[in-house]
């Protein structure tokens, strides 16, 4: 084992954290541009994060540790998620350590305590958050495993980093269950991170908020942790839906220069993938509450069509 | 068989097919009336294009007057005339209320699992490359009857009517490379009566019960209110 792919996959994790502000200020940047507003300098999130982390942090009377450890666990656990996603640099040893499913357990970790933390304080909001969030985790999860086999059963490996490598040394070959697994993976990943047709970002009206409402209680650095947390794991699922559907241009060596080309690559996937968020976001309202497992089921049944479409149209004798 | 070695245009038509098995699938959910026929109009749409690749990548010409028929036909003027049918009954803002959504959606993808369990045998011929497709078209077969059974709105059954046809015309694109085009033209003018005849019934029944719910049918008393 040598120093450079750890380097890398450092490199990367700090990346991943770095990074994660900028493409919320892009996403916002594109949606104001898009209701005629000039919008807030794409640098925003980064001095909203520096204004948090500076101020003090103020604790409920009736909040237990779990509070204020809740933060830290959610960012670690999120970041760590982040660090086995290839995003410049394929073969990195701690894609080798965790596969996909490990990445699903370390996100579940990090909602599981933030789940928990929003119940701790005893507010209404808090629970209310919590329980919304489990409704619709509970329903995208298995859609986010479904096509995970999809992708798994594919590449006969559950290794990212082999998924990846799979995609790349095929060239471009048309999978109907690709298709279907991106269709899944795009809709996992809206209700996951609290976009539009199901949660809205930038709300803090009291009956429709799902993130918001967790997080209610928080202040200062607790809250700079969590935001934080949040928009890693935007980043971490455009990395992946970009690096996995769409992996050319991705490091394939530890060199600089193949480093250098795979971050250009990323970010130009990520700016095009955030942008469209932003429209899809400009032209859709958000659902009502109990349309959400409706929304999931779709994400689901797509997941399941392109498990079923890689059996019938993919294999054979 | 395995999709690799396939030609890029081969592999276009594999997919094309795997989108007519979701639109068969939205075709299912969708509950309101107009967004059904517009569906129900690129199903149409995407058999026309599988049928014009099969056609380019088979070299078989004569799919390309198939493929001509089922556009204008499937895409176009049946979609149309049930878009006039509902509009004169009056019945394009309607949502119809699916009993168990998820558990029809479910029983559906069951159809799928049953249908590939069904055409194995045939997929270990050696066939052309269309062969996987079978198994798709016979899920759209089996998921039309499905609608069908489910729906109890009688546009909306002949929907899955018309999509079944879909499926029987898809499996024989994929199967044999197409029937023979006297056939096809049969075909083409029996669904074309049929869609004219479902037309003058839409206008009875509503005259009858005053409603399109067929399981309103199902009650021996002769005015509506007395069921309710």
């Amino acid at each position: 084992m040598t120093a450079a792919p750890w380097g890398a996959a450092l490199l990367q994790a700090l990346l991943y954290a770095a990074l994660a502000p900028l493409l919320v200020g892009w996403v916002c940047k594109v949606k104001a541009l898009l209701q005629n507003r000039r919008g807030a300098p794409v640098l925003q999130p980064y001095r909203d994060l520096y204004k948090l982390l500076v101020k003090e942090a103020r604790v409920a009377h009736t909040a237990s540790p779990l509070f204020r450890a809740a933060p830290y666990i959610v960012f670690v656990a999120t970041w760590l998620a982040a660090a086995t996603v290839p995003l410049v640099a394929v073969d990195l040893p701690t894609a080798a350590i965790a596969d996909i499913i490990a990445l699903v357990g370390l996100l579940a970790l990090a909602r599981f305590f933030l789940a928990l933390a929003a119940m701790d304080v005893g507010t209404a909001f808090g629970g209310m958050g919590a329980s919304r969030e489990m409704l619709i985790s509970a329903l995208a999860e298995p859609a986010m495993l479904m096509a995970v086999f999809t992708l798994a059963m594919t590449a006969h490996s559950t290794n990212l980093a082999s998924v990846i490598d799979h995609q790349l040394a095929g060239g471009i070959v048309l999978r109907p269950s690709f298709l279907f697994a991106l269709g899944g993976l795009v809709l996992v990943a809206v209700a996951e991170t609290g976009r539009i047709p199901v949660d809205n970002p930038a709300t803090h009206l009291e009956l429709t908020m799902i993130h918001e409402a967790m997080l209610l209680e928080y202040s200062g650095r607790h809250l700079a942790l969590m935001e934080w947390a949040a928009q890693i794991k935007l980043l971490l699922y455009g990395a992946l839906i970009s690096n996995i559907f769409f992996p050319w241009g991705i490091g394939r060596s530890f060199a600089p220069a193949g480093l250098a080309l795979g971050l250009a690559a990323v970010m130009l996937k990520l700016l095009m993938l955030g942008a469209a968020l932003a429209v899809a976001e400009t032209v859709l309202a958000k659902m009502r509450l109990f349309r959400a497992p409706a929304f999931l089921n779709l994400a689901l049944l797509l997941a399941l069509l392109g498990l079923l479409s890689h059996v019938i149209l993919e294999v054979g004798t | 068989m395995s999709l690799t070695p396939l030609p890029l245009l081969q592999q276009l038509v594999l997919v094309l097919a795997a989108i007519v098995l979701l639109t068969s699938f939205v075709l299912l959910a969708q509950a309101r009336l107009v967004s059904a026929i517009h569906v129900f109009a690129w199903q149409g749409a995407l058999v026309a294009a599988v049928t014009t690749l099969v056609a380019a990548a088979g070299a078989s010409p004569h799919l390309y007057f198939s493929a001509l028929l089922t556009l204008v036909l499937k895409a176009l003027l049946i979609p149309w005339m049930l878009h006039r049918l509902a509009r004169r009954l009056e019945l394009d803002r309607h949502v119809e209320t699916l009993r168990w959504p998820t558990l029809v959606i479910m029983a559906a993808v069951a159809l799928v699992i049953f249908s590939y369990w069904l055409v194995l045998p045939m997929v270990q011929e050696r066939l052309a490359f269309t062969r996987n497709i079978v198994a798709v078209s016979l899920a759209v077969v089996l998921i039309g009857l499905l609608m069908m059974v489910f729906r109890q709105q009688a546009v909306a059954q002949v929907l899955g009517f018309m999509s079944m046809e879909n499926g029987l015309f898809l499996a024989a694109v994929s199967a044999t490379a197409g029937m023979p085009l006297v056939v096809e033209l049969g075909v083409a003018f029996d669904v074309l009566v049929a869609m004219v005849l479902f037309g003058v019934f839409f206008f009875q029944i509503r005259e009858s019960i005053e409603s399109l719910d067929v399981d309103r049918l199902n009650r021996l008393k002769e005015t509506a209110e007395e069921g309710e």
